[in-house]
């Protein structure tokens, strides 16, 4: 009989837990993945492209990215100040503060599109009063943004919060001492020191703000080429029976969601090399940054 | 002078921008929901809530999401126990890819998974002879929760399993212990507060899940119709008071979850170091 390390499972346990293990994530991640790009070219290539041209999924494709952009800005500039405030400075209620960012992520995303509504739909609270000013929110694009923000908003704060406080502030300190101006400070010391956290919240969150569907679609009426988003365009071809068509727009999603995964893992390894070279340089020369 | 560390600057202009974003953004829009539904009553809400297709939705969320936040339970710690422990090739790729459900937009992975389980697909095909049938049942929601909150517990897990000092499972088995022993009585109660926890937010995300679950559901009331889909069904029937009650519970019920999720979070990492002296930073922690 051989023997095992004391610290090691015998070779059958491990081959049998590679095996459920794999066995799961086969089943439950690679073929759907795969699922995705057969149904989409089942009829060949041409069929493909033609799907993807057709002028609903092009501004399908397009109101998805112009609501991207739109989103990551305010929640750029959130995510820094949240992060600075709670990672930089002591004060009361800091970890209900840090409970309240959260809080999208336990709502359902239906109940985030229900609450625009209430807020600024027909029958709203502010429904009078746009619908007199002729101000369109509910089933039109700003509702969509908006929705949109609620759902994405922990993402980036969520990141640059554990990565800020591990920094400290000594940083921040030395270069006022050393005459620097508050501004000054932010673009030279803490920018640099936080893109990769920043970089990867952003991904992150540009990846939900894409594929975002309960919240959006509550919110959208469902006009098409007006305010289709891709992921509702998907729902739609799909409800038609346009198994192609639906595969196809499903599959500029998918694609978009392994780029997203490479960049992830990128900038992951980025950061764990920046570390390890900081470690490093720590103790022969504390000079460079 | 020159002893003394500067103060930063920015604390009111960062905190007070945080306080009217967040205010603006989600906490006025959620308590006027809250409000909305006041002149409904706390009696209103629960006949709301009680009535018999709103109880089986509700049935049916909670039922479904426990079962996938099970199964990804007891998967998601072999899943980590691999990734962390045994080398196997293409293991940086499969790590990357545990993220996938997070970067899939939801209605790509709800028809994806509805045309492999369907009777036709490339799955339903070999289950439909044995009587199994996933698309359209409460099972297919089942497996579109347990595909969407997959990173879950394994992404909890991984840090933790990585963090256990090899020392002491070596003192362990040098006692005599066997492997399984050390496996219960060591590493078990070491990840199980993060296995909890990994629990808790797949349950809290499965229960708010729409996009991938309506596609594979069926969506009949009464058997496989999840909460989330009742409350827009009510919106399209301009029934605004029924759809605010039921989204009003299932905040709360969120809430709740979210409070026990950062309970465990706190008392798992506190319990591992009662002697150390009473921490500073408790200080800051509000009531």
């Amino acid at each position: 009989m051989k023997h095992c390390r004391a610290t090691e499972e015998p070779v059958w346990v491990r081959r049998a837990l590679l095996a459920v293990g794999l066995g799961f994530l086969l089943f439950f991640l690679a073929l759907p993945l795969l699922a995705v790009f057969t149904e989409a070219l089942a009829r060949g290539w041409p069929a493909y492209v033609e799907a993807l041209k057709e002028a609903e999924t092009r501004s399908a494709i397009l109101l998805t990215v112009v609501i991207a952009l739109a989103v990551l800005p305010f929640n750029i500039l959130f995510g820094v100040a949240a992060a600075w405030a709670i990672a930089k400075f002591d004060f009361r209620g800091k970890s209900l503060l840090l409970t309240l960012i959260d809080l999208p992520f336990a709502v359902s995303p239906v109940v985030a599109g229900l609450v625009f509504i209430l807020l600024f739909g027909a029958q709203g609270t502010f429904g009078p009063w746009l619908s007199a000013h002729d101000i369109k929110i509910i089933f039109a694009v700003p509702g969509m943004i908006v929705a949109t923000l609620f759902i994405t908003f922990p993402f980036i704060a969520r990141e640059l919060i554990p990565l800020m406080q591990s920094q400290g502030k000594e940083e921040e300190e030395a270069a006022l001492s050393l005459g620097a101006s508050g501004w000054q400070m932010f673009w030279r010391v803490t920018l640099p020191n936080i893109k990769w956290g920043l970089l990867y919240g952003v991904i992150l969150a540009n990846a939900r703000a894409m594929g975002e569907f309960g919240a959006v679609s509550v919110v959208s009426g469902h006009i098409r080429g007006e305010t289709n988003t891709l992921p509702l365009h998907v729902e739609i071809l799909y409800n038609e029976y346009n198994q192609i068509g639906a595969f196809a727009a499903a599959s500029v999603l998918a694609l978009l969601a392994l780029v997203t995964l490479a960049a992830k893992t990128l900038v992951e390894w980025r950061m764990h090399k920046e570390t390890a070279m900081l470690t490093a340089d720590l103790a022969p020369e504390p000079g460079e940054g | 002078m020159k002893a003394s560390r500067p103060v930063l600057p920015g604390f009111g202009l960062a905190l007070g921008y945080t306080l009217v974003y967040l205010s603006l953004l989600i906490l006025l829009p959620l308590g006027g929901m809250v409000l909305k539904s006041a002149h409904l009553g706390l009696a209103g809400i629960l006949e709301i809530a009680t009535d018999e297709r709103a109880l089986a939705s509700l049935r049916v969320t909670f039922g479904t999401s426990l079962l996938a936040a099970t199964l990804n339970a007891g998967f998601g710690l072999v899943v980590a126990w691999i990734l962390v422990r045994y080398p196997f090739p293409g293991k940086r790729f499969v790590d990357a890819l545990v993220d996938l459900p997070f970067a899939l937009p939801t209605a790509v992975a709800g028809i994806t998974l509805t045309t492999l389980y369907a009777g036709n697909g490339w799955l339903g095909r070999w289950l439909e002879p044995f009587g199994i049938k996933v698309a359209y049942t409460p099972l297919g929601i089942v497996v579109a929760l347990t595909f969407i909150t997959l990173p879950f517990v394994v992404r909890t897990l991984q840090p933790v399993l990585e963090d256990i000092e090899a020392e002491v499972e070596e003192a362990a088995a040098s006692l005599g212990a066997s492997r399984w022993q050390t496996f219960v009585k060591i590493i078990f109660p070491t990840v199980f507060p993060a296995l909890l926890t990994g629990f808790a937010l797949a349950f809290a995300r499965a229960i708010g899940e729409y996009g991938s679950v309506i596609f594979i559901a069926g969506n009949l009331p009464l058997i496989s119709e999840i909460t989330p889909l009742l409350i827009i069904s009510k919106l399209e029937q301009y029934d605004v008071a029924g759809a605010t009650a039921l989204a009003v519970v299932m905040l709360a019920l969120s809430f709740v979850l979210l409070l026990g999720i950062n309970l465990l979070q706190w008392w798992a990492a506190n319990r591992h170091r009662p002697t150390e002296p009473l921490n500073v930073a408790a200080g800051t922690e509000s009531p």
